[in-house]
């Protein structure tokens, strides 16, 4: 098990390497330069040769793999180098923006669990039955409706009409709720599925009835075996969904002015603010890679079918 | 071999060999499919099995012998006729007096991967009833399960493994052994030997006739192989589209199968050993 550990984590070290290539190669490949961007930031026209001279003093008219050497050293040292735009560095760009993102994610998850792990046994339970229909029907719209779209609803609803919640902005709980409520209303629209196939699956098992013949009742294995296992097979997609939502739900932090590094990102892009992108690339790479070696230890751990270095395994 | 009876032997019946303990009397089950059809899965059988005997269902696929053993044990309702167990009937009954009647009743399955939860060890599977049906503690039911394990010629070490560091027979075994924990009045064995391998099959049968002949249990035995069924069975009751078309002694089976689908079934099972 440690072996395999070890030999995870060392195998992150290679695609970081090819990530943080890919991510550096996007500020090279750009047909404007920093030099001449910041210049048009600060609304100065620079002369060429003042732009050429501050190019070879930064080292940009180097090679490439020159350049980025250069450049990860810099990262390896924590400096992301500064933004065009916001006038910070990179880091500290990243580090103000993280924490609202971790806070909607830890919510959208939050809502998400509480909501599509009983709905989703409930619609595998009463199988066909009126709650299946109902619950399907509804996860089906929520699966069908972009988020921007169930987003402004209930800015109407809520904000406008009932004057609960604000529409937008980000920092207290109030704000947090509609952002929150309209991701999970998506997750968990796929989620009640996945759960009620995984369940189903696991309920056509043998050790179903094997425990009923045992005089055991069906809600006790449901909660104690078939609850479990099944969702082992749903882990993997969480997984993902997890880092789709720490990457920033771009499009639901933009609607509500959630200042989350999705938010940030969508900026950064619309004004070519290279640095912030290679920061928000690279951030994106290390929780995916994270992510899936925590999903896959998670499976050593929970399913001891595929568990390593186990007696006769 | 002294311990591989051990609290079996003790829990052990005594009781007519000659009575009736499973009887079905014009049991039929129907379907709804939508729309106000329905399809009749059992049509009218009827059928008993004396105990300490074994008794066949054999038929093709969908034939509705599965029906039948989800109805003996409660887990599809009888849409009309009446199942007893020892005179008693068992049909229809409220949840609190099936629990009772699932104690005396237990199966074993076609696929014993499927029959254990991947995360449970087998010394867990195998004290569960023992302990849920307040046979005896966790503590004893641990030191039973070493028991059960030799009762069926597996190593006691066996009970700290999980399901998939055994194999399908070994696993099978374990199947049995928790099935036989309890001491059933009677075993349904519903394709029980279908998902094992040849040889595996072989010793899975023999392992069952020796149990059987050791705790007098009773068989229902449900299959598709005629030449397995008959193997292990007095009677055999032929099953086609829901009805029993047929019922015949194993022995004569080949003599005195008169049904075209019988012979049928007989003719497959020839044609694949010639």
């Amino acid at each position: 098990m440690k072996k395999y550990i070890i030999g995870r984590i060392l195998f992150v070290i290679p695609i970081m390497l090819v990530l943080s290539f890919f991510t550096f190669s996007l500020s090279y490949l750009s047909p404007s330069d920093p030099v001449t961007l910041k210049y048009e930031r600060m609304g100065a026209v620079p002369d060429k040769e003042q732009v050429e001279k501050l190019k070879e003093e930064m080292g940009l008219n180097d090679p490439l793999l020159v350049q980025y050497g250069s450049w990860l050293g810099r990262v390896l040292h924590g400096d992301l180098g500064e933004s065009y735009y916001y006038g910070t560095t990179v880091w500290q760009q990243i580090t103000k923006r993280v924490p609202n993102t971790l806070i909607l994610t830890a919510a959208t998850l939050l809502l998400t669990i509480l909501l599509a792990v009983p709905l989703g046994v409930l619609c595998a339970v009463c199988q066909n039955r009126w709650v299946d229909y109902l619950l399907r029907f509804i996860s089906f719209f929520g699966v069908s409706m972009p988020s921007f779209w169930v987003g402004m609803l209930l800015m109407y609803a809520f904000g406008v009409k009932l004057k609960l919640l604000p529409i937008m902005g980000s920092g207290d709980l109030k704000h947090l709720i509609l952002p929150a409520v309209t991701l999970a209303f998506w997750m968990t629209s796929i989620y009640v599925r996945r759960v009620r196939g995984s369940m189903l699956e696991e309920m056509n098992q043998d050790y179903l009835t094997g425990g009923l013949a045992l005089g055991y009742t069906k809600a006790h294995i449901i909660w104690t075996q078939v609850l479990p296992n099944s969702l082992l097979s749903v882990i993997t997609m969480f997984g993902m969904s997890i880092g789709s939502l720490l990457g920033g739900a771009t499009i639901v932090e933009t609607i509500f002015e959630w200042q989350g590094v999705g938010k940030m990102a969508v900026e950064a892009i619309s004004i070519k603010d290279f640095p912030i992108i290679q920061g928000y690339v690279l951030w994106m790479a290390i929780i995916y890679v994270t992510i899936n070696l925590l999903v896959d230890l998670s499976y050593q751990i929970l399913d001891p079918r595929i568990r390593l270095g186990g007696k006769n395994a | 071999m002294k311990d591989r009876r051990l609290s079996i032997r003790t829990h052990g019946r005594t009781g007519n060999m000659e009575e009736k303990l499973l009887e079905l009397t014009h049991v039929s089950k129907r379907f709804p499919v939508g729309k106000g059809k329905s399809i009749d899965a059992v049509k009218d059988v009827s059928f008993a099995v004396k105990s300490g005997e074994s008794l066949g269902i054999v038929g093709e696929s969908g034939c509705g012998k599965s029906t039948i053993a989800r109805m003996i044990t409660g887990l599809t309702e009888v849409s009309s006729g009446v199942i007893s167990l020892e005179g008693k009937v068992i049909s229809g009954l409220d949840r609190r007096r099936q629990r009772e009647v699932y104690r005396h009743i237990q199966m074993v399955f076609q696929d014993p991967y499927s029959a254990i939860s991947p995360r449970m060890s087998i010394g867990t599977f195998l004290e569960e009833g023992l302990v849920h049906f307040g046979i005896m503690d966790r503590k004893k039911a641990g030191k039973e399960a070493e028991n059960l394990l030799k009762l069926v010629d597996l190593d006691p070490a066996l009970a700290e493994r999980l399901p998939h560091q055994l194999s399908g027979g070994q696993l099978q075994r374990v199947v049995i052994a928790r099935a036989i924990s309890i001491h059933p009045k009677l075993v349904i064995l519903d394709e029980a030997t279908s998902a094992l391998d040849v040889s595996v099959q072989k010793q899975i049968l023999e392992l069952l006739v020796r149990l059987q002949k050791e705790f007098s249990l009773t068989y229902l035995f449900i299959g598709h192989d005629l030449a397995v069924v008959r193997s292990i069975t007095k009677q055999i009751c032929v099953m086609q589209e829901g009805r029993i078309v047929e019922t015949l002694n194993s022995e004569f089976l080949t003599r005195d199968a008169a049904h075209p689908y019988t012979k049928q079934l007989l003719a497959s099972v020839f044609s694949v050993r010639e």
